[in-house]
């Protein structure tokens, strides 16, 4: 029968196409932060960010926790300003103290963002527990990092003309 | 004098009756298109369909697997010899993936489809046609598009994405043979970076995407090109021989398009 046929190797066909997808999706792709799940949005500003992308991940300790969002400069600072997002799995988790740092994976490697947690007043555990300040959406008595926050401590991307220049400079003084 | 005006008039009806003959081909097709794309499947057609898509899609499933994995084999060996001068062999895997899932997945999928099933499907019409096949399916008030066009036309669009998905699978496996089997390339790094670098959205859905608009575009013209070829038999192979031709220049083309679009510096 023909038509049984057919309709079995179109079966098929079907099959090894949706297997063709799941193997691009699952050993191919990454999901990536972006669109999976909720995120929120941090704030930083750099001196010089180097090679840093838009995309760019956003790392703890090698753990990838969000990525780079938009780079844009400060129209009247004339600086750098890197939005980030950042998985909510990730919200009221890093101290306010936390710092960014623009590193590079590998010699020849992309650039990308390493937050350093920072540290945590003991009161300030206490406080949270009792007033549930993060709760409550009021930005400034949270201790940790949440929604539309800025990054202060920052520190730039390693240019290495600066470097190489900063090195000599130091040779001419001995 | 008088001759040199009747060499001009001649000059522009040549010029007007080409344009007119253009733009009424443009229309023709138009009308061709939006017959078939109305004439969606219903589920009295859905099995008519369903013999189409063995037809177009399955039976050129051999010549996109083979492809697929030679493909990616070549990449996988070319990459290799290139990168490994630098010592960044580990992008081996990000480098296969990415121009296969973007570029020769959907592009090399499309022109093989335009060779083994958009040829055959402008053969297979025009015979029709020349046999006057349409012409007595019309008098038994069948209309052709419904019955004809329609179903090849959406056998087309809807194997073409699946074929190029599996060419993309099949030729990043192939490169996994080829790096890692063969050369030695560390399979944790190919998989590993491969995956921190390929993004769902942004290369794989954007690769379907191109081929879902190839597969429009081929079958569009591989249809066209038999439902209104001259009814001799240098009619039909001249109109297969255009098919291939002009499919193979609309996808480079609108490839081109589409990466600036997709891919391009926003």
């Amino acid at each position: 029968m023909t038509t049984r046929k057919t309709e079995i190797m179109v079966g098929l066909f079907v099959a090894l196409a949706i297997a063709a997808t799941l193997l691009l999706a699952l050993r191919v792709a990454n999901q990536g932060m972006s669109g999976s799940g909720e995120t929120f949005n941090l704030k930083a500003r750099f001196d010089n960010i180097g090679g840093l992308k838009a995309r760019s991940s956003v790392k703890v300790g090698g753990v990838v926790v969000g990525r780079v969002e938009r780079i844009y400069l400060d129209p009247s600072d004339l600086v750098p300003v890197v939005d980030l997002t950042i998985s909510s799995a990730y919200k009221n988790t890093f101290p306010d103290s936390s710092s960014l740092s623009i590193l590079t994976s590998g010699l020849l490697g992309e650039q990308f963002i390493g937050l350093q947690p920072g540290f945590i007043f003991p009161e300030d555990i206490v406080r949270i527990a009792e007033d549930k300040v993060c709760e409550t959406n009021v930005l400034d008595d949270c201790p940790y990092l949440t929604d539309g926050e800025e990054i202060f401590d920052t520190k730039s991307a390693l240019v290495l003309e600066d470097l190489i220049g900063q090195f000599l400079f130091n040779q001419g003084d001995e | 004098m008088s001759n040199l005006i009747t060499s001009f008039a001649d000059f522009f009806a040549k010029t007007g009756k080409a344009t007119i003959d253009r733009v009424s081909a443009i229309g023709q097709a138009s009308m061709m298109l939006f017959g078939a794309l109305f004439a969606f499947p219903l589920l009295k057609n859905i099995r008519l369909t369903i013999a189409q898509i063995y037809v177009v899609g399955v039976q050129s499933l051999l010549i996109i697997a083979v492809s697929g994995l030679f493909i990616g084999m070549v990449m996988a060996l070319q990459g290799y010899t290139i990168l490994v001068n630098y010592g960044a062999e580990g992008s081996l895997g990000p480098m296969v993936a990415l121009s296969i899932l973007r570029e020769l997945g959907p592009v090399v999928t499309a022109l093989l489809f335009a060779g083994r099933a958009g040829s055959a499907l402008t053969a297979e019409i025009g015979l029709m046609k020349a046999t006057e096949q349409l012409s007595s399916l019309e008098m038994m008030a069948i209309d052709p598009l419904r019955r004809v066009i329609s179903p090849r036309f959406w056998a087309g669009v809807i194997s073409m994405p699946m074929l190029a998905l599996i060419f993309s699978a099949i030729g990043i496996l192939g490169g996994h043979v080829v790096g890692v089997e063969w050369l030695g390339v560390d399979s944790g790094s190919y998989w590993s970076i491969m995956q921190a670098t390929v993004e769902w959205e942004k290369d794989v859905v954007n690769g379907v995407i191109k081929s879902v608009v190839f597969a429009l575009v081929v079958v569009w013209i591989a249809l066209y090109k038999g439902y209104s070829c001259i009814p001799t038999s240098e009619g039909i192979s001249l109109a297969t021989t255009q098919t291939v031709v002009y499919s193979s220049l609309a996808i480079l083309g609108l490839d081109f398009i589409l990466t600036a679009l997709m891919f391009g510096i926003s």
